[in-house]
This record gives structure tokens, C-alpha cells and sequence, in this order.
């Protein structure tokens, strides 16, 4: 990977608290993992930013060297490396995404 | 690109030899694939690392040979 894909990797989780590296758009995703991913998101009512890697080949290598994990979609909050698409889908169902939203201090709706 | 459900299998138990493992081909195309594993490798590490030790198994045919591959994973 390229010091200029690495950094714009880097600005992305840096600017956003909740970073969605994605097949797609969240309103036009292209694969059933990260529409499953978005949506999820997307229900919870998080501000995140949805980075559609299929726009650049060197961001979709990239993103996959940088988090040392072979697929996506990959989640990052406040700049850690949360998961893929099972191991959100698992703490989505578990409870423990909401949770570690809450500890990281970021806004989500919670349940009535 | 795809895989039978023998070679996932066959890769995942030479790396974890006490697993169990239940594959479930998800689309009939032998290319979207379902796996549980449930291994003692796995007690004491965080999901991502138990995540990424099935796919190092995988020697690099994750997000190449083998399009998809739900994960779940339990410790024995």
C-alpha cells in the first residue's frame, strides 16, 4: 500500500467517528454484507460516513492491508477496528455495538 | 472462484484440529457460504482475533477463491 492510500485511509477515520468502508453507498449499497451493515447503522440513527471502496482499487486493497482483515464491509469507531459485517451483526443483536457506541460517546437511539 | 465446502473444511481443521465445524453452502453457487466453528483456540481472544484466525486457515483464498464466507465463531 502507497503512503497516500495509507493517509487517506488514516483522515477518514480520523475525521469521522463512525466509518463505514463499504461495498457502495449507505442509499445504493452493492452488496449484501454492507447493506446489511448500513442498515444496522442506519436503524440505530448514527451519524456515519459511508466510504464506497469500489470507487478506487487502491482504497479497496488498501483498507483490507490496513486492517489486516481480508473482507468488507469494515466498521471503525473513534478510530478502532470494531469488525466485519458478522461480528457487527453479532454485537447488533448482542447488545455489545450499543454498548461500545455508548462507551465511546457516540449518539444513537436507544430503545424505548 | 469458488470452493468446495470439503476444502474450507479441510483448511480450517489442519489449523484448529479440535474444531467443530458446521458449513452450509447458502446459495447452491459454492461460493456463499455459511461456517460456525466452534474450537478451544478460540477461549480468551477477542472476536476479531478469533475471526481472523479462521481466515488466516484460509491461507489467503478469503476475499479471493472464496467470495463469501459468514463467520460465526464459540469457544468450547
Amino acid at each position: 500500500m502507497d503512503d497516500n492510500t495509507k493517509n487517506l485511509i488514516q483522515s477518514h477515520i480520523d475525521t469521522n467517528e463512525v466509518c463505514l468502508f463499504m461495498k457502495g453507498t449507505p442509499d445504493a449499497p452493492q452488496c449484501g454484507f454492507s447493506m446489511a451493515v448500513s442498515n444496522m447503522l442506519k436503524i440505530l440513527e448514527v451519524n456515519y460516513k459511508g466510504i464506497n471502496v469500489l470507487e478506487s482499487q487502491t482504497l479497496r486493497e488498501g483498507i483490507k492491508e490496513f486492517s489486516d482483515w481480508p473482507t468488507i464491509p469494515q466498521v471503525y469507531v473513534k478510530g478502532e477496528f470494531v469488525g466485519g459485517c458478522d461480528i457487527v451483526k453479532e454485537m447488533y443483536e448482542n447488545g455489545e455495538l450499543q454498548k461500545k457506541l455508548e462507551l465511546k460517546g457516540i449518539n444513537f437511539k436507544k430503545k424505548d | 472462484m469458488a470452493m468446495d465446502i470439503k476444502e474450507i473444511e479441510t483448511l480450517i481443521k489442519e489449523a484448529m484440529p479440535d474444531a467443530t465445524i458446521e458449513i452450509q453452502d447458502l446459495a447452491g453457487d459454492s461460493n456463499h457460504y455459511s461456517a460456525t466453528i466452534t474450537s478451544s483456540k478460540f477461549s480468551g481472544k477477542s472476536k476479531i482475533e478469533q475471526h481472523k484466525m479462521v481466515y488466516n486457515s484460509l491461507k489467503g483464498k478469503m476475499g479471493n477463491e472464496l467470495h463469501a464466507l459468514a463467520i460465526k465463531t464459540k469457544e468450547q
